[in-house]
């Protein structure tokens, strides 16, 4: 009799620890579009979630799925997260758009944060960063450093953040070397190690000598590195394992700092949907170190223009710009809005080729 | 457009590098199935060939310990789908897919340290003359040893299933099984030994990703080419020499399509992205409009009390 009356008073006391547990812990869920391994954008996302992990401790739980396909799938893998109970789930590629508001329709309760998409509800955030003030870096130094005066860029879907991309690296290529031709292939995917290989292969054999890549593994690095006279640029993470050469600089994502704001909102019940764009300022956008294989003038007008984005006195959109078609976009010294560039589906004057529609 | 910027001296020589780790993992698939065994876990064996060659590449400074290593890792993985379905006479199909999965899962747990470091190179072929041969030497005779080793393997399989016993024992495995064991032929030997080479040639083309195209170790770094060789096989309706002519189509449209996105030509680039899928289809399917068909025995477990 009295074991048993212990027993249940012990199993009461277990069942009130654990749902007292449960209250405090905050549960934060991440999908990811890649294995975290790939050394790219994934393993930056990872990074953000460790980062939660590290400044909460005991008081929040993180769980998150890799290589979730963009489309239907992610519908069910997001739900599957929010009936676990995630508090907090954030969808990390443009591909989960429609997925994540369809599921947060049906999840009032849980948040939702939608990495680099544009569509939002009570519930869902959209957070990006404003990588094109780190292209127009790279657009420079590949401008300066290009010999056969073909840039190769390797694409990944048609999209406006790629779209913003090749054009911020085709304004500043252009503007320092009139001569610079751009060679883009999509490759219509994230992560595919081997097609990205593939590509950046092809755009070598073509007289390609600079690489950019807006896909998410070091592959066409290590191409680059075997065909030798060729710079690449990391991408979404520092990729410094190829450093100094080919990888003569990066672009880093530092989601970190975001991450743990909007996890410290859910706990506080301050959360709110927003739409965040952050850059080099904020610190979202990172520019990693620029190697000696660039020339010292070259180094410093890079790093003058980054501080000039840091410091808000530079645009990299600034006018007088015009469209692929010759049409007028920003006139002399105008500034491109959120807007315009949010939604950018056309290439600026010079590019060669059309957007895939 | 500028078509002169397309060079066909290399990207005939690319064509060769971008269909050898399918048409390797392929041609292994191929005699698997013709054993009667339906192992979808070519892309679990891919990878895990991927990182076992990696790591002992890296280690011992040797790409071709590396790719011995990834031959028996290939196959150890490939035994325990063996294990499954010859022996607890699991369901093919299922065991299959977990093979992949816990491929891709132990791959990812084994490369943990071994992100962002350079393989050693593997030699490439260089005869002098032969190889310094305008066109003929960059296409014929100037690539790494796998590249050859690979059409060798197609040759062998062939005649081995075509002209030798073990290949007219191995296809009468497939056909009927029950048969096959009245004539007093092992048929979970056979069957064992078929799983274990489509393990090892998984492993190889899996390992000449991670060695020779990418080179470099990534997770998850085979991104379906598995399932490429897998649906290969089926397309080339199980005859060796159209499983090499499905894997350079492939593999020559894929190099192809980039090439001409690259040099800027007026397709959009949504036919030239589907187009090796497309492509390799159809032809293959076209040539198999003929009386091909599946081993009957493909994909039923054996019991030798059946």
């Amino acid at each position: 009799m009295k074991l048993t009356s212990f027993l249940t008073g012990a199993a009461m006391a277990l069942g009130l620890a654990t749902s007292a547990l449960a209250q405090d812990i905050t549960k934060v869920g991440f999908i990811y579009v890649g294995p975290i391994g790939d050394g790219g954008w994934t393993y930056e996302h990872d990074k953000g979630r460790l980062a939660v992990e590290e400044a909460f401790g005991d008081k929040v739980e993180t769980v998150y799925q890799e290589s979730v396909p963009e489309g239907a799938d992610a519908s069910r893998a997001i739900t599957q997260m929010a009936l676990q109970g995630a508090d907090l789930i954030f969808t990390t590629s443009f591909g989960y758009m429609d997925a994540t508001v369809g599921v947060a329709s049906k999840f009032p309760d849980v948040k939702f944060e939608h990495a680099t998409g544009y569509k939002t509800a009570p519930n869902v955030s959209v957070y990006s960063a404003r990588f094109y003030e780190g292209r127009a870096v790279q657009g420079h130094i590949a401008g300066k450093m290009t010999e056969t005066n073909i840039i190769g860029y390797i694409a990944s879907f048609p999209i406006p953040e790629v779209i913003r991309g090749i054009n911020s690296a085709y304004i500043h290529a252009k503007r320092v070397n009139p001569d610079v031709q751009f060679k883009v292939i999509w490759a219509y995917t994230w992560f595919n190690p081997a097609k990205e290989a593939d590509a950046a292969t092809a755009l070598i054999e073509q007289g390609a000598d600079v690489i950019l890549q807006h896909t998410d593994s070091t592959a066409p690095q290590a191409a680059a590195e075997k065909a030798e006279n060729v710079i690449t640029f990391g991408q979404a993470s520092d990729m410094s394992e190829y450093a100094p050469h080919p990888r003569v600089s990066s672009i880093i994502d530092n989601w970190a700092p975001y991450y743990i704001a909007r996890t410290q909102a859910v706990m506080d019940g301050s959360w709110e949907s927003v739409n965040t764009w952050d850059g080099i300022r904020e610190g979202m956008v990172g520019i990693g170190e620029i190697t000696d294989a660039v020339p010292a003038d070259v180094k410093a007008e890079a790093l003058a223009m980054k501080d000039a984005m840091a410091a808000g006195e530079y645009h990299p959109f600034t006018g007088p710009l015009k469209k692929q078609d010759g049409s007028d976009w920003l006139a002399e010294g105008e500034v491109a809005d959120d807007g315009t560039l949010a939604g950018m589906n056309f290439y600026v004057e010079g590019l060669e080729g059309d957007i895939p529609q | 457009m500028d078509l002169s910027s397309i060079n066909p001296t290399l990207l005939l020589a690319s064509l060769l590098v971008a269909a050898t780790p399918i048409l390797i993992a392929a041609i292994g698939e191929l005699v698997a199935e013709r054993s009667g065994v339906l192992n979808l876990g070519v892309e679990g064996m891919m990878i895990t060939g991927a990182i076992c060659g990696f790591i002992i590449a890296v280690e011992t400074g040797s790409p071709l310990l590396g790719f011995i290593a990834a031959a028996i890792g290939g196959a150890l993985l490939s035994m325990l789908f063996a294990l499954l379905t010859l022996f607890a006479l699991a369901n093919q199909v299922a065991s299959g897919l977990a093979l992949t999965l816990f491929g891709l899962g132990v791959s990812a747990l084994m490369g943990q340290g071994y992100v962002g470091i350079k393989p050693p190179p593997t030699p490439k072929l260089d005869i002098p003359l032969l190889s310094d041969l305008p066109f003929f030497g960059p296409v014929l005779f100037s690539h790494d040893l796998m590249v050859y080793f690979g059409i060798a393997l197609v040759a062998a399989v062939w005649a081995m299933l075509k002209y030798t016993r073990a290949g007219l024992i191995l296809r009468a495995v497939g056909e009927n099984h029950d048969a096959a064991h009245a004539l007093g032929y092992k048929v979970v030997r056979v069957r064992l030994m078929a799983i274990g080479f489509g393990g090892a040639c998984a492993g190889l083309g899996g390992a000449y990703i991670s060695l020779v195209r990418v080179p470099q170790w990534t997770e998850g770094m085979t991104a379906g080419a598995g399932w490429i060789a897998l649906a290969l096989v089926v397309f080339a309706s199980w005859k060796a020499g159209r499983v090499l002519l499905g894997a350079w189509l492939f593999g020559g449209i894929t190099v192809l399509q980039l090439n001409l996105q690259a040099a800027g030509v007026a397709i959009p680039v949504e036919y030239l992205s589907m187009s090796p899928y497309l492509i390799t289809i159809l032809v293959l399917v076209i040539m198999s409009s003929d009386r091909s068909r599946a081993p009957a025995s493909l994909g039923r477990i054996f019991h030798a009390s059946g």
